[in-house]
């Protein structure tokens, strides 16, 4: 049996390489991705101490984060395409418009 | 033991593709091997339902709409950290360094508790776990927690709303 540290260690290595990818990459696409790459890892680690704890209402919270996950995807992918076609382009520092 | 090596190599090695891949076709595809070795993880872990909505909702569903983005929009990422107009203090500007600098923290804290031991198992009750299946999920979700289910059909509901009214032609 595997112990439950060494999913906590994969599930931040993965959230770790999520958070450095928002902030390095400059295509909006590849930091949405990104983005559910860090959801990934937080749900591996409740699904990791769901099982440490033998509890079941970490499993449930993972299926909540994944519905939410959907719908946000789902929602964040049209406006991106909306941005993207309005800017014409991909990268994140030109939808500057708010700055001040 | 192994398998968990294999699979955690994998999910690694799928994330850095993610981040430090050219093109977005690319990164989606890291991206969909990365769910996949979660999945795998999480019938590693006893939850098989979680493993079969992993690969339908995460993998089937999301990757997929990544997919067809980056395809109506296409790539367009031909320079990026690598701006040779920039040197390398300005391209480390403060973000970057604090996302580094807490990224090294987390792994750094993570890997001494690991060390000295800190990080031991406890033990829970295996009856109500039930191996994670559908069935025990079912039972816990249907009566538990009944009034979160019912509120994600609503966000889903909304989600589609949105959705849709975004994706309208102008008038």
């Amino acid at each position: 049996m595997v112990p439950t540290t060494y999913y906590l260690i994969l599930s931040a290595v993965l959230f770790s390489i999520g958070a450095l990818g928002v902030v390095f990459r400059r295509n909006v696409l590849i930091i949405f991705m990104c983005v559910e790459m860090m959801l990934n890892a937080v749900n591996l680690t409740f699904a990791a101490l769901a099982r440490h704890f033998l509890d079941l209402n970490g499993q449930i919270f993972v299926l909540m984060a994944m519905v939410v996950a959907a719908a946000e995807v789902a929602v964040g992918l049209a406006i991106l395409m909306k941005v993207i076609r309005n800017k014409d382009t991909t990268n994140v520092q030109d939808i500057n418009l708010l700055k001040g | 033991m192994v398998l968990f090596i294999i699979f955690s190599l994998i999910a690694v090695v799928a994330a850095i593709g993610v981040v430090v891949s050219r093109k977005p076709v690319y990164s989606a595809l890291f991206l969909l091997v990365n769910f996949g070795t979660l999945a795998a993880l999480y019938i590693m872990l006893e939850a098989q339902f979680l493993a079969a909505v992993q690969v339908i909702v995460y993998a089937g569903a999301i990757v997929v709409l990544f997919l067809f983005v980056v395809m109506l929009i296409g790539g367009g990422e031909l320079t990026d950290i690598r701006d040779p107009n920039k040197t390398l203090a300005q391209r480390l500007n403060w973000a970057r360094l604090v996302a580094i600098v807490l990224a090294g923290l987390l792994l750094g804290a993570l890997a001494w508790g690991f060390i000295t031991g800190s990080l031991n198992p406890l033990q829970g009750s295996e009856a109500a776990f039930d191996q994670g299946s559908g069935q025990a999920i079912g039972n816990v979700l249907y009566t538990d927690y009944l009034l979160p289910f019912e509120l994600t059909s609503v966000l889903l509901l909304v989600g589609m709303i949105g959705a849709v009214v975004l994706a309208r032609p102008p008038e």
